[in-house]
C-alpha cells in the first residue's frame, strides 16, 4: 500500500519560503495515502497561478491546464473514467475570478470530484494584485487607493448554489486540513474545500497571525451539526467566513455520474467503445 | 413528366411549417425520390414568417433550385414575400381563411382551401399541416396509401383515433383541392423514382452518427444556432452506449471538459458555431500545447459578433486556421457532402488521437440543417485507429516520469492514460521536457516546437481535395467548399449548355492546406473561379498564398445571409470566363 511518501516527487516547488501552499501539498500526498490510493489512481487536475503549479509537484497524474479551468477538465476526466480519483486545484484568482461561473455549475452538478482552494487574497504569480477575496480597502498594485470592491464569500456562494460539502481550512493546520481532504475524497459528490492559504510576499495583511487571531474552528464545537443547511449558512455568516472545519455535508443527494441514464460503472474511458453492426443498423434506420 | 419540383411551404413560426414539410418530405423519400431541403427561419421561437424549401427530384439533386413550382401558404404574408418566386404558371395553395390574393405580376394559378376550417372541422387547428400537406400531395397525383402510413408512423405512439383523425384531414384536403383543381395537375407528375432507400437527415444528425459510430462517447456543448441539434442527437442517442452529454455553462467549459474527457482516454467533442469557437480558442492552444486529442464542430453561421445567426455564411475559416495564440498544429476538415458529415468525423476522431491534435471539422449552416437525401452509410467503412495509445508498462525508475512527449522521429510521442502504473506524467500548457515538466530551456523549447509542428506533415484526409475534372484544359476551374458543391455542378450544367467547359475541385483540407495536390490544378487552368459565403475571400487567399496563382484567381462571394443558387453561380462564372 502506497504512503504519503509515495505520492512526492523530486520537483522543487518554485514557491516562496512560507508560503501555505507547501502545506496543502502535504496534505493532498498525506490524505491520498490514507485513504489507500495509489498513485497511478489520482489526477490532479490545476489551473494558473502559484497554486496551480501543485499538480507537477504530487507522484500522480497531474494536468496543469489554462487559467480558471481546472473545473471543467476535471469533470471530463471524470466523466471519462470515473474509477480514478479526481482533485482540482487552484487559487481564488483561478477559482472565484475567471473560473467562477464554473465553480457554481460544478457545484450544482456534483460530480464525485474534490476541489482545493488555496485562498491567499491577492494575485500572487503576476507579483500582487487584488484579488476577488481581497479585502474592502485591501491596497495592492492594482488598487492603489484600495479596493472599492467587496469580497465575495466562496462559502455563502457554495451553500448557495446547491453544495453537497463544504469545507474550510487553514494552511498552519495541517491535521485537520489532511482529515478534510480526505472526508472530501471519501464524499460521494463535489467537495469544496476553502484553505487559507497565506502569501507570505504580497499579502501583509492576511497573515499566519492574522488568521490564527480570527478564525473560528469548529471542531472545538462538538455540538455542531455539518447536516443542517441553516445553520451552516448561520455559521458562515456570524464568523463572517473566518471559520475552519467541516461546514456542511449532505449524503443524500447522489453525484451526477450516478444519475446519468445508462452510465456504467467501469470508467467510459476502458469501454469498448466499437458499435455493433446491429447498433449501427439500428441507428441508421430511423433516417429511411 | 417531369424529374424535378420545387415545393415550399411558408407561415408565422411555430405554427406547424416544419411539421407540414416533415410529413410530406418523409413519404416522398418513402418513394425513393431524392431531397434536398432548405429552412428559412429567424431568431425566435414563435412569430414572424418562416418557410421550408424542398426540393424533389429523381436523380441526386443538392441544391436549392433557382424558383418554386408549388407554395403552401398558411398567410398572406408567405404570399407576398415568396410568390415571385414561383415559376411562370406555379401553383399557389393557400388557406382560404385568410382570403388569399396573388399579388399583382405574378402568374400563378391559386387554390384557395378551407386549410384552417376543415382542421377545426376535426376538432383543432392543429391539424393544418396535414390538411396542407394532403392537398400538396394530391395536387401531385402521388399515391396516397404511402402517404397514409407515413402519417401512421408519425402519430402511432399516440394511438389509433389519432391516426384516424390525421388521415381524414389528409383525406379531406386531398378531395378538396382535386375537386377544385379537377384531378392532379398533369404538368407536376413527377417521373417515379428510383425506389431505393435513402437516408433523409440534416447533416447535424449526419455528424452525430459519425460521432458515435466512431467511439465519441461524451459531449460537451453548449446550446446555440446552428449546432444544437448535434448535442440534441447525442443525447438521444448516447445512453445506451453507455455514454452522455454534459450541457455546460459555456463554451470555455464544453472544449475544456472534452479536453479532459480525451486525455482520460474517452473519445470527446464538443460542437459549436462562430461565438462559441471564438471563446474556445485558448483551450484549442491547450489541445495543441499538450498534444491531447480533441474533436470540434464548428457548424458556421452569419458572423461577426451575433451576425445572423440562422442564416448561411462561411466565413470563419480564418479564425480556425489561425485562431489559436501562438503557434501549434492543428487540422480543419471541411465536410461537402451530408454523407461526408458522417465519414469525417470518424476520420476526425482518428486523426485526432493518431497526430494528438485538435481537429475542427467544419461545416456551414445549410450543410448542418438543410434536410436531404443521403446514400446508405456503409458500417464497413467505419474504422477505429487510436495512433499510440501504450498500457502494461514496466514500473518506473525512481523519480523518472514516463515520457509523454518523447522525441521520435514522427515527432508523435506514446500515449499513456490516466489510472496505468508505470505511466505517471505530467501535462502543462506551460513548454516542458519529454516527461512533462516545466522546462524554458532554449534548446528544449526550440526541439519540442518543431516536434510538434512536424507532426502533420504529410496528413491527408481522404479526398483531401475532391476533384471532378472532365476536362485536361477547361474554360473555367471553379473551386468551392461546404454546402455549395451541388449549386456550383447545376451552373456547371447550364455553362457546359453554353459551351463553356469546367472543372470542379471541393477543398475538404482547409488546414493543413493541400498544396501540392492543388498545385497543378492552379497551373493548368486559364482562369480560376472561387465560390463561398463571406465578404473577403478566405478560400481564394488560402489558395493564393499557399498555391498562387493570384493572376487568375476571380472570387464570386455572397454574404448576405441566403445561400447560392444556381442561377448566380452560373451568371457569375459566366461573366468572369
Amino acid at each position: 500500500m502506497a504512503t504519503f511518501k509515495d505520492f512526492r516527487n523530486n520537483v522543487k516547488p518554485n514557491w516562496c519560503p512560507g508560503c501555505g501552499d507547501f502545506s496543502v501539498q502535504a496534505a493532498i500526498q498525506r490524505a491520498c495515502a490514507n485513504v489507500g490510493l495509489e498513485p497511478e489512481q489520482v489526477a490532479i487536475i490545476s489551473g494558473i497561478g502559484c497554486s496551480g503549479r501543485i499538480s507537477g509537484y504530487i507522484n500522480a497524474y497531474g494536468f496543469h491546464g489554462i487559467h480558471g479551468r481546472a473545473l471543467p477538465i476535471a469533470q471530463g476526466v471524470k466523466l471519462a473514467n470515473r474509477e480514478l480519483t479526481v482533485i482540482a486545484a487552484g487559487g481564488d484568482g483561478d477559482g472565484f475570478a475567471i473560473g467562477m461561473a464554473h465553480t457554481v455549475h460544478a457545484i450544482r452538478r456534483n460530480l464525485d470530484i474534490t476541489y482545493i482552494v488555496m485562498d491567499n487574497q491577492i494575485y500572487g504569480l503576476t507579483k500582487g494584485q487584488t484579488s476577488p477575496r481581497s479585502g474592502f480597502g485591501f491596497k495592492t498594485k492594482s488598487t492603489p487607493h484600495g479596493s472599492i470592491e467587496s469580497p465575495l464569500s466562496p462559502l455563502e456562494i457554495a451553500m448557495a448554489a446547491g453544495a453537497t460539502f463544504v469545507a474550510q481550512s487553514f494552511s498552519s493546520d495541517l491535521k485537520q486540513l489532511t482529515s478534510l481532504i480526505e472526508e472530501g475524497i471519501k464524499h460521494k459528490g463535489f467537495a469544496l474545500i476553502n484553505v487559507f492559504s497565506p502569501c507570505v510576499t504580497f499579502n501583509k495583511v492576511n497573515t499566519y497571525d492574522w488568521f490564527k487571531e480570527n478564525i473560528v474552528n469548529l471542531d472545538q464545537f462538538p455540538d455542531y451539526d455539518p447536516t443542517n443547511r441553516v445553520a451552516a449558512m448561520n455559521k458562515i455568516m456570524e464568523t463572517g467566513g473566518l471559520l475552519t472545519g467541516l461546514i456542511y455535508r449532505d449524503t443524500t443527494r447522489k453525484p451526477y455520474e450516478e444519475l446519468i441514464p445508462g452510465f456504467r460503472e467501469e470508467g467510459l474511458a476502458r469501454q469498448d467503445v466499437r458499435l455493433s453492426r446491429e447498433a449501427f443498423e439500428e441507428l441508421v434506420a430511423e433516417f429511411y | 413528366m417531369i424529374s424535378q419540383l420545387s415545393w415550399k411551404i411558408g407561415g408565422q413560426q411555430g405554427e406547424g411549417v416544419e411539421s407540414t414539410d416533415r410529413i410530406f418530405s418523409t413519404a416522398l423519400n418513402r418513394l425513393g425520390y431524392y431531397l434536398y431541403g432548405y429552412r428559412h427561419f429567424s431568431s425566435r421561437i414563435k412569430g414572424g414568417h418562416t418557410n421550408n424549401k424542398l426540393r424533389i427530384s429523381t436523380t441526386p439533386k443538392r441544391a436549392i433550385s433557382d424558383d418554386l413550382d408549388i407554395l403552401v401558404a398558411f398567410d398572406q404574408e408567405t404570399i407576398d414575400l415568396n410568390a415571385r418566386e414561383l415559376r411562370k404558371g406555379g401553383v399557389i395553395v393557400a388557406d382560404a381563411k385568410f382570403d388569399p390574393k396573388v399579388p399583382e405580376g405574378v402568374d400563378a394559378r391559386l387554390f384557395a382551401v378551407p386549410i384552417t376550417a376543415i382542421a377545426e372541422e376535426l376538432g383543432t387547428s392543429l391539424m393544418k399541416n396535414m390538411v396542407a400537406s394532403g392537398a400538396s400531395w394530391a395536387l401531385l397525383g402521388l399515391p396516397l396509401d404511402v402517404f397514409n402510413k407515413a402519417v401512421e408512423e408519425e402519430f402511432g405512439r399516440k394511438g389509433p383515433a389519432i391516426v384516424e383523425k390525421n388521415i381524414e384531414a389528409v383525406r379531406r384536403g386531398a378531395a378538396y383541392i382535386l375537386e377544385q383543381a379537377g384531378g392532379p395537375l398533369e404538368e407536376f407528375r413527377l417521373e417515379p423514382a428510383d425506389g431505393k432507400k435513402k437516408l433523409f437527415i440534416i447533416g447535424n444528425e449526419a455528424i452525430g452518427l459519425g460521432a458515435i459510430a466512431a467511439g465519441c462517447r461524451l459531449m460537451s456543448a453548449y446550446p446555440i444556432t446552428p449546432a444544437s441539434e448535434i448535442m440534441e442527437y447525442m443525447i438521444k442517442k448516447l445512453p445506451k452506449f453507455g455514454g452522455t452529454v454534459v450541457q455546460t455553462e459555456d463554451e470555455i467549459a464544453a472544449v475544456t471538459m472534452a479536453i479532459g474527457a480525451n486525455y482520460a482516454g474517452v473519445r470527446a467533442m464538443t460542437a459549436s458555431a462562430g461565438p462559441g469557437l471564438s471563446l474556445m480558442m485558448e483551450a484549442i492552444g491547450l489541445a495543441g500545447m499538450t498534444e491531447t486529442p480533441l474533436v470540434i464542430v464548428d457548424t458556421q453561421r452569419g458572423g461577426p459578433s451575433t451576425g445572423l445567426p440562422t442564416k448561411q455564411e462561411q466565413s470563419d475559416l480564418n479564425a480556425l486556421v489561425y485562431g489559436t495564440h501562438g503557434e501549434i498544429p492543428k487540422v480543419v476538415i471541411a465536410p461537402a457532402t451530408i454523407e461526408d458529415c458522417f465519414y469525417d468525423m470518424i476520420e476526425a476522431f482518428n486523426i485526432a488521437e493518431e497526430y494528438q491534435v485538435p481537429v475542427i471539422v467544419m461545416t456551414d449552416l445549410q450543410l448542418s440543417l438543410g434536410k436531404q437525401s443521403c446514400e446508405p452509410l456503409d458500417y464497413d467503412r467505419v474504422e477505429i485507429r487510436r495512433g499510440k495509445l501504450v498500457s502494461n508498462l514496466p514500473p518506473l525508475e525512481e523519480n523518472k516520469l514516463f515520457k509523454r512527449y518523447a522525441f521520435t522521429e514522427d515527432g508523435i510521442s506514446p500515449r499513456v492514460l490516466p489510472g496505468e502504473k508505470g505511466g505517471l506524467h505530467h501535462v502543462t500548457g506551460v513548454e516542458h521536457d519529454e516527461e512533462g515538466r516545466p522546462n524554458e530551456n532554449a534548446v528544449n523549447r526550440r526541439r519540442m516546437m518543431d516536434k510538434r509542428l512536424s507532426k502533420l506533415k504529410g496528413l491527408r484526409i481522404r479526398e483531401a481535395i475532391r476533384v471532378d475534372a472532365p476536362h485536361e484544359v477547361p474554360d473555367l476551374l471553379i473551386i468551392g467548399m461546404g454546402s455549395t458543391g451541388g449549386t456550383i455542378d447545376e451552373a456547371r450544367e447550364r455553362l457546359a449548355a453554353d459551351g463553356i467547359t469546367s472543372n470542379h475541385i471541393t477543398i475538404r483540407q482547409i488546414a493543413p492546406f493541400p498544396a501540392e495536390e492543388l498545385k497543378p490544378h492552379i497551373q493548368s487552368a486559364k482562369t480560376v473561379i472561387v465560390i463561398e459565403h463571406n465578404a473577403t475571400a478566405q478560400l481564394a487567399n488560402q489558395i493564393k498564398l499557399h498555391v498562387g496563382g493570384a493572376d487568375k484567381i476571380r472570387s464570386v462571394l455572397k454574404y448576405d445571409g441566403t445561400p447560392f443558387l444556381p442561377a448566380e453561380v452560373y451568371k457569375a462564372c459566366k461573366e468572369m470566363k
